[in-house]
C-alpha cells in the first residue's frame, strides 16, 4: 500500500507541527481509496488538548466535525497524523498501545532532523506495518 | 425505526440500545469507540441502557491518541 500526499498538504502539516512546538501537533487525513492505495485529499489541523511535547489526543468534538466535513466532500477517513517534536518518525509504545483502528493510516512527522520527515504506518494488534509515502503535485 | 448510522440511513427494530447497535454494526475494537447521538456524546458505561429513537443520527469514533514520550533517539 502507498499513501499519496500533495506536497502542499505535507507543507501544511509541517507548518502546523512547527506552530505547535514545543508540543505535539495532530490532525486527521481524508481522501479516497484506489485499490490498495490511499490518496490524501484533505488534512484537518486539530488542536491537541494534551498540550504536551510527548503526548497527543484528538478532541472527539473536533473529530466529529471533521468526519461530517469529509462526508459532505465525498471523502473517506484515512487516519490521523501527529508530530514527534524531537524524536524519530516511528511509532512509540504509546502510539501502538493507543492505535485502536486497524484500518487507519497513522502518519508521524518528525521534527528532530533539519528537515521534517513524514512516515506512514498501519497498526493492528500491536503489529506495525510501514507504508510508503509518495509525494505528488 | 430509521437511524442514520455513520451517515447511512438504515432500518432497525424499535428499542435498540447503543450496545446492540455496536454489535449489529460489527464495530471493531468497540471498547475504544466513542459514540455520539445527534452530536451528543454518550458515556461508555451507559451503552447498555441507552435506547435509540427514530431518526437518531449515530456516529462511532475511535479514540485517537499517542505520544513520543517513550521513544529515545
Amino acid at each position: 500500500m502507498s499513501i499519496y500526499i500533495k506536497k502542499s498538504d505535507f507543507d501544511t502539516i509541517a507548518a502546523h507541527a512547527a506552530a505547535e512546538l514545543p508540543n505535539e501537533a495532530c490532525g486527521l487525513i481524508a481522501g479516497r481509496l484506489d485499490g490498495e492505495d490511499r490518496f490524501i485529499e484533505k488534512v484537518y489541523l486539530l488542536s491537541n488538548p494534551d498540550r504536551s511535547p510527548e503526548h497527543f489526543s484528538i478532541d472527539p468534538k473536533e473529530q466529529l466535525s471533521a468526519i461530517k466535513d469529509m462526508r459532505q466532500n465525498g471523502f473517506v477517513p484515512l487516519g490521523n497524523f501527529h508530530s514527534h517534536p524531537s524524536t524519530p518518525a516511528r511509532p512509540s509504545e504509546e502510539d501502538i498501545r493507543l492505535a485502536h483502528d486497524p484500518k487507519a493510516s497513522y502518519l508521524i512527522l518528525s521534527l528532530s532532523e533539519k528537515e521534517p520527515v513524514l512516515k506512514a504506518f498501519r497498526i493492528a494488534d500491536t503489529k506495525v506495518t510501514q507504508d510508503s509515502i509518495k509525494f505528488i503535485l | 425505526m430509521k437511524l442514520t448510522v455513520a451517515g447511512n440511513v438504515k432500518e432497525y427494530e424499535d428499542g435498540l440500545t447503543v450496545a446492540k447497535l455496536i454489535e449489529l454494526e460489527k464495530v471493531e475494537t468497540p471498547e475504544y469507540v466513542t459514540v455520539s447521538i445527534n452530536d451528543e456524546f454518550v458515556p461508555g458505561d451507559t451503552f447498555e441502557e441507552t435506547v435509540l429513537n427514530h431518526c437518531d443520527s449515530v456516529e462511532f469514533l475511535y479514540f485517537m491518541g499517542g505520544g513520543a514520550y517513550d521513544i529515545h533517539q
